[in-house]
């Protein structure tokens, strides 16, 4: 885990001459034997340039210079909050920053507060409450005010919390790979400025996607200084194809916020707008709210249709799901149009596109005028996302349920084009001195723009980020950047709603924000982050003094700008794109491969996130590492299986993968995901996964043609936590009798609008009721509060959210990959994947699954000691005090959701990670079964609170954290004692079911049944 | 080896007649020459051959295994083993159940056949009861070992506190810690208080001081006058009344362990007779296993005669047969039951990933041991050896499907994972097996093998049977 040595040696910051020589490459590779796994020819012709990444793999920790320590600052910060209205010799930051709920005066040890902030993402910002124990930030919630949250995050943005804790974060400011200093940093960057004032013709600065009004305000500003310096963008995912598709449709790059709320029926062209891109998580409110059924029978229900290569939670979510090919998307959404009334360009024909399929969906749209929704994926090419807005359009669904405005970028440019022409730049040693705030451009640039050799062509070279890693490696200074948790920004929401970043702690480490950076180089040095956001609003806004004052202090108590959500425009449509003609979907039966951001670690940023990297990916259930995804018949046709590691040459470019078979995958293509594969990385990235960007070029960002794949007679052991992956091994028997089993057992439960409406109860076990007279025992009475848990499978998309919220908030322990494998995961909730269907195209159904909390608990009998217990509300209380960790009541739970410490799993050793647990649960210890409690920590904090007041606590007071983070509001809790509960009124509808009924153990937790809204005109 | 004098003054005991030509004791021997016999192996001079010190030595490399799984188990936790999430019983469980049906055999030889006065049981009890005690030691590690904080063991009993914290009774882990540590302490008295007439002998007879002082504190003042005879008497009959009902009620609280839970292949009512009688069966493969090199090797052939070893191979046929019913029963039941779960598991059973370890346990269980119907085979001592073993790795495998297999395919299929043994499985399981080997490796050593008293007795009562009624050696009829 850790590395304490002193690596002050310098870094070469030339590329060495020794090469990649391959018989040396052979021979160390005989020299490892078989077992041993490799990442590059570098690696195994041990270059210099390879040593150097893997001497410096484990970044080296530094005291601070003025001898305060981590464990220092935490414990100042704790103190300083708890002493704030006491002394002001403590290093609290001197700006106001306002509580969201009860003011600080009030500050209780024990008690947490909430404040308002953002977390900056470049599709938009997600608005957030952070809870905060005496001055440590601690969990992460949504903000309910804030467009683009409405209360819930996604798993990203609840782990994110963890990276500012993580220790392997870049600590302390280098020079040349030497400890340095701020000071010393501020002098160079002045005497940067000094020598360039004027023209700055060699200046570079390299940013990722800016949505900081402030940021991009300043650099702005700072060009407008050096008419000769350039500013470029480049992050490897993002909107990238949706601000090319609005720009050649539009003329301008304007931002499509979508209202899936008002949607009826909508197409996805290989979007998968539920799990990445601007507004996923709003989207997913919007989307799952017309999934909710909240009249019973006669309620209706919205439509998907999704054409996607790679099986996602969106393509889960669909009532009719098409896999096709990435390439083939373009022909699709051609003749979508054409039929759909918009006269574009006749495509190519495409075999594999069902005609029937294709012509039902034209005219579902077409009924749906002004209710239906076209939406292009960032996989498919500019032409498709225009022929999208096309087809919106022409549908007249522009100001319903699609709304256009200004683009939310500070300033939205080609960003492909962008860090080309920077390379170009570079290659012409035109540039001086070069600026890389964020982003890892030698890990992530394409391929053939070979970044890492025109960056060492820049003759002074800056890197500021949340991580060292392989581009600060080439860089001469390195700045740890603040996270966001630690700095004052702000930001942009989908909709354009502006959110301020106000921060929950003081810098742990000897870090600083981009605002500061980029006030030094605009000659502004030694102004604070604070005072440059603030700066900035102030002239925004209208108001003035001390109605400033009070705008600057509601806008920081509610975390957003009231009313700055941008307003729509109208944007004319051009019709010379649709004359274009189609790209060549490259030859028939040629292999595709097609490039997307990870579910879990991104695009690398999350990569040393210990939380995301053991997240089971959505569908595939994979944790702590990529693949190469492939449909069970082409893994047939190359003779391929699950865990082969098998090598993947594009075009000359090669890199080594395992293979993943996966159900619903479009045949003849193969996904691979970025984020893996890092040389530079902190302990829990490190050896995980392959570099995807090895095989992404300019040209075809975000797929490609002509794969080959060459098995390497290897074998590569993959971490699954569901037996899907038993496809290869076994064989399909296995798959069928569990999904046999699935029906049989009732677990899921399914139906169609139509069969729903014939018969409401389809959910409900025969025998469901007559269980409850089984025993001869009269039934206890729960006098007070009996809490309850509703699940809601229709709302439910998988996203994940709920099981990081549930580790941040109850101190789950993280494992590791190896443990993972031996089943050990230890996530409280789990989200059980079932398919029903062909391998080829299935249906997929998630089930969000926590303690059920029994009242017969099968568990609670069988315990020798009496560690766990049925509390008078209901709950299945786990002592861990008492537990000798005997097991028996994880072998008698049926639905097998108890965890237990095989080892010492909690991490007790790493200082700097206490900070992020929360003090209200139990750190649990070796040898201790542990389980949901429902939060029982929530509860017993509303019962105290509400008992001082005198009063019983209302509906919804308490929310468990997977209700709070849901954003599909799937989950409910509540008390079923109180009839006009939302919980009870849940389980009083008709598709409410329990898992298993005629076991009779009688769960608390119960689960609403799904229900599908397929088009007639399609067979199935 | 010894007894050659006693040799040459030959012959009173005759034939058993009941048993005709087919002796429980071979011909020639008196009360001299068994005692001579038996007490030579313990104390005589050059017993500790270079075989028993191999066989000790290897044994006790295994148990300095055990020693270190121990240790990293102290240290580490049980996540050594493959158990995971839901397979979180594995070997451990398999071994405890396996080890204490092993030790059944004893009791039921010593005890249940001592009230019902079967003559044969007299030569092999004794090592039969060591068995019991060292395999009921073996089978009371595991339970401890298997515990995630082993250290708080004593929460499981009953012990007064501040807190009032008691076990919770209605698990069947509790009845365990009871039904175990009876069994041990009675089966450890009963053995003990068998011991205290031979101890008695062996003090008389050893030659060096300390072996003298050593047994003579074992034989507790034996003086073997008529009331300490009564008291012996009353003494055993009333600890093999006492050991009798735990034949039936230990493995029955075991089994408990499984059918009081609701997972299916656990939950079924006919596991009590089921695991008793599978119990018997492993038991007497053991002592089978034991005592066909024993005899061999001490050249014990007139004592036990093939005649025990028929009887023996007798019981486990029957026992065999009982269990094969239950298996056909248990499959029967899940079928007829309509139970989906039942099923699902039983099908799982005979053709999912487990299905080579399940029938390998139909062949070493239910077919193999058919060729004890077989007199020949029931005679032949490798034969008869070879069965025993294969008849304890069946039984050892059943433990493993009924627990492993089972819960690897539970109710909920997304929680069907597989348990994969590890490396530090099979240390625990072969450390135990050395702890128990040792320990009857010293037994052998130290304190005799086959009860002197008892044979006395059988040598005294078998010639009463006889015209010739004499316990002395008369001279050869001319």
């Amino acid at each position: 885990m850790k590395s304490d040595s002193m690596n002050g040696d310098s870094k070469p910051k030339s590329l060495p001459n020794d090469s990649v020589d391959l018989n040396v490459a052979r021979t160390n590779l005989d020299k490892m034997g078989k077992k041993r796994l490799w990442q590059s020819l570098e690696e195994l012709s041990d270059t210099k340039l390879h040593r150097d990444f893997k001497e410096n793999e484990f970044p080296a920790r530094y005291k601070d210079s003025d001898g305060i320590n981590r464990r220092d600052v935490l414990k100042l910060m704790a103190a300083s909050a708890a002493m704030a209205g006491l002394s002001a010799c403590t290093k609290l930051p001197q700006e106001k920053i306002v509580p969201y709920v009860r003011p600080p005066e009030e500050i209780v040890p024990g008690v947490p507060l909430f404040y308002a902030t953002s977390i900056p993402e470049s599709g938009g910002a997600v608005g957030l409450l952070v809870e905060s124990h005496m001055g440590r930030p601690t969990k992460i919630e949504g903000n309910p005010g804030h467009p683009g949250s409405l209360g819930a995050t996604d798993a990203i943005q609840q782990a994110s919390i963890l990276n500012m804790y993580d220790p392997d974060r870049a600590q302390t400011i280098r020079y040349d790979g030497n400890l340095s200093s701020w000071t010393e940093f501020v002098a160079a960057m002045s005497n940067v400025r000094g020598r360039h004032i004027g023209d700055g013709a060699g200046i570079r600065i390299l940013t990722t996607t800016v949505t900081s009004p402030t940021l991009g305000s300043q650099l702005k500003t700072l060009l407008a200084q050096f008419s000769g310096a350039k500013w470029h963008q480049y992050e490897p995912t993002g909107g990238h194809s949706a601000r090319a598709g609005a720009q050649m449709a539009f003329g301008r790059p304007v931002n499509a916020a979508y209202q899936f709320d008002q949607a009826d029926v909508i197409v996805s062209l290989d979007a998968d707008f539920l799990q990445t891109g601007s507004g996923h998580v709003r989207y997913i409110h919007d989307f799952a709210s017309r999934r909710a059924l909240p009249d019973g029978p006669s309620s209706n229900l919205n439509r998907l249709y999704v054409v996607e290569s790679m099986a996602t939670i969106t393509g889960a979510m669909s009532d009719h799901r098409l896999p096709l090919r990435s390439s083939d998307i373009e022909a699709f959404t051609r003749q979508l149009a054409t039929a759909v009334g918009v006269a574009a360009a006749p495509s190519q024909a495409a075999a594999n596109i069902p005609v029937d399929w294709l012509k039902a969906v034209a005219d579902d749209l077409t009924a749906h005028r002004g209710s239906s929704l076209v939406i292009a994926g960032e996989t498919q090419p500019p032409i498709v996302h225009a022929i999208a807005h096309a087809m919106n359009a022409a549908l007249g669904n522009v100001g319903k349920t699609v709304v256009y405005t200004e683009s939310i970028e500070a300033e939205p440019v080609d960003q492909m084009a962008s860090i080309k022409d920077l390379v170009n730049d570079l290659n012409a040693d035109k540039v001086d001195f070069l600026l890389i705030l964020g982003g890892n451009p030698v890990y992530d640039a394409p391929v053939d723009l070979d970044f890492l050799s025109a960056l060492i062509k820049a003759k002074l070279r800056v890197y500021s980020g949340l991580y060292f890693n392989e581009t600060s490696e080439w860089c001469h200074w390195e700045v740890p950047a603040t996270h966001y948790l630690e700095s004052w920004s702000d930001t942009r929401a989908y909709d354009g709603t502006a959110g301020v970043v106000q921060p929950l702690i003081a810098p742990l480490y000897d870090s600083h924000s981009e605002h500061e950076i980029v006030a030094i180089l605009s000659g502004q040095p030694g102004v604070s982050s604070h005072d440059l956001v603030q700066n900035y609003w102030q002239g925004q806004r209208t108001e003035k003094g001390k109605a400033f004052d009070d705008f600057w202090e509601l806008t920081l108590y509610q975390g957003y700008v009231t009313g700055s959500a941008f307003p729509s425009v109208n944007a004319a449509l051009q019709s010379d794109f649709l004359k274009q003609a189609p790209a060549s979907a490259g030859e028939a039966g040629a292999l595709e491969v097609v490039f997307l951001s990870d579910p879990t670690v991104g695009d690398g940023l999350y990569n040393n996130n210990a939380w995301l990297q053991e997240l089971p990916k959505p569908i595939s259930r994979l944790a702590w590492d990529n693949a190469a995804f492939v449909s069970p018949n082409t893994a047939q046709k190359m003779g391929i299986n699950t865990q082969d590691y098998v090598e993947l040459d594009l075009n000359g470019r090669k890199v080594s993968a395992p293979v993943f078979v996966t159900f619903g995958h479009a045949d003849n293509s193969v996904t691979i995901h970025f984020g893996y594969g890092r040389l530079r990385t902190g302990s829990v990235g490190t050896g995980a996964g392959f570099n995807a960007y090895l095989l992404r070029t300019s040209s075809a960002p975000s797929f490609a043609t002509g794969l080959q794949i060459s098995k390497t007679g290897k074998n590569y052991p993959l971490a699954c936590v569901q037996h899907q992956y038993t496809i290869d091994y076994e064989g399909q028997k296995t798959d069928k009798e569990s999904l046999a089993a699935v029906e049989q057992r009732d677990l899921v439960q399914i139906a169609t609008l139509d069969e729903f409406r014939k018969n409401p109860t389809f959910a409900k076990h025969d025998d469901t009721t007559e269980n409850k007279t089984l025993s001869l025992y009269p039934n206890y009475k729960y006098d007070g509060y009996a809490w309850a848990l509703s699940i809601d499978l229709n709302r439910c998309v998988g996203c994940n959210a709920c099981v990081i919220a549930c580790q941040a908030e109850n101190n789950i322990a993280v494992v590791g990959k190896d443990q993972t494998m031996r089943g050990r995961i230890m996530h409280w909730i789990r989200i059980d994947t079932y398919f029903r269907g062909d391998l080829e195209n299935p249906e997929a159904y998630f089930e969000p699954l926590p303690c059920m909390q029994c009242e017969n608990a099968p568990c609670e009998y069988v315990c020798p000691v009496g560690a766990t217990t049925h509390s008078p509300e209901g709950l299945n209380d786990m002592t861990y005090n008492r537990c000798v960790g005997t097991r028996y009541c994880s072998n008698n739970c049926p639905w097998k959701v108890r965890r237990f410490n095989f080892y010492l799993y909690s991490d007790w050793d790493t200082k700097s990670l206490y900070g992020v647990r929360n003090p209200d649960v139990t750190v649990r210890s070796r040898g201790v079964m542990e389980k949901c409690t429902y939060c029982v920590q929530r509860i017993q904090e509303a019962k105290i609170r509400t008992t001082r007041e005198n009063r019983t606590i209302q509906d919804g007071e308490i929310v468990t954290a997977c209700q709070q983070v849901c954003p599909a509001d799937a989950i409910v809790f509540g008390n079923i004692n109180d009839p006009n509960s939302r919980v009870s009124k849940l389980k009083a509808q008709q598709r409410d079911y329990i898992l298993m009924s005629d076991l009779n153990t009688r769960p608390r937790t119960s689960y609403l049944a799904r229900v599908r809204n397929p088009n007639p005109a399609i067979r199935t | 080896m010894a007894s050659e004098g006693s040799e040459k003054s030959v012959v009173a005991v005759r034939p058993d007649p009941l048993h005709g030509a087919d002796p429980l004791l071979a011909p020639g021997q008196t009360l001299g020459s068994v005692t001579e016999k038996i007490s030579s192996i313990v104390i005589g001079k050059g017993n500790t051959t270079p075989g028993w010190i191999f066989g000790a030595f290897i044994s006790f490399c295994l148990l300095m295994l055990l020693n270190t799984v121990i240790t990293l188990l102290a240290i580490k936790g049980v996540g050594i083993w493959g158990i995971n999430i839901p397979v979180a019983w594995g070997f451990a469980i398999t071994n405890f159940v396996w080890w204490i049906g092993i030790g059944h055999a004893g009791t039921l030889i010593s005890a249940f056949l001592l009230l019902l006065h079967q003559k044969w049981r007299t030569s092999i009890n004794r090592f039969a009861e060591a068995m019991t005690i060292f395999a009921v030691m073996c089978a009371g590690m595991f339970p401890l070992l298997h515990m995630g904080r082993p250290w708080l063991f004593y929460y499981l009993l009953p012990y007064p506190n501040p807190m009032w914290l008691w076990p919770q009774f209605r698990s069947p882990l509790v009845w365990d810690v009871f039904a175990v540590s009876t069994y041990f302490t009675v089966s450890l008295l009963f053995w003990f208080v068998g011991l205290i007439p031979d101890m008695a002998t062996l003090r008389d007879r050893a030659t060096s001081r300390i072996k003298k002082l050593v047994y003579g504190i074992g034989s507790m003042g034996w003086r073997g006058s008529a009331s300490h005879w009564a008291r012996y008497e009353f003494a055993s009959i009333l600890l093999a009344g006492l050991a009798t009902p735990l034949v039936v009620s230990v493995h029955t609280v075991v089994s408990f362990d499984f059918t009081i839970a609701i997972v299916p292949g656990w939950h079924s009512t006919i596991f009590p007779p089921y695991f008793v009688a599978g119990a018997i069966y492993s038991g007497f493969a053991m002592v089978l296993t034991l005592a066909i090199p024993l005899r061999k090797y001490y050249h014990l052939e007139k004592m036990v005669t093939e005649r025990h070893l028929d009887i023996m191979a007798k019981v486990m046929l029957a026992t065999g047969i009982i269990v094969a019913y239950s298996y056909v029963m248990e499959m029967f039941m899940a079928f007829y039951s309509a139970n989906q779960y039942e099923r699902a598991q039983f099908v799982e059973r005979m053709t999912g990933q487990y299905a080579f370890v399940f029938w390998t346990l139909i062949t070493f269980n239910l077919v193999l041991p058919q060729f004890l119907w077989w007199r020949k085979v029931r005679r032949h001592e490798l034969a008869l050896f070879l069965i025993s073993l294969v008849i304890n790795i069946g039984m050892w495998l059943e433990r493993f499907v009924i627990i492993v297999v089972s819960l690897h395919h539970e109710y909920e299929p997304s929680k069907w994972f597989m348990f994969f043994p590890t490396r530090w499985d099979w240390a625990t399981f072969a450390g135990t097996i050395g702890m128990f080997f040792l320990l009857f490796y010293l037994f052998i050593r130290f304190l005799p093998m086959i009860s002197i008293v008892e044979m006395r007795t059988l040598v005294h009562e078998t010639s009463e049977t006889g015209p010739h009624t004499s316990l002395y050696p008369v001279p050869p009829e001319a």
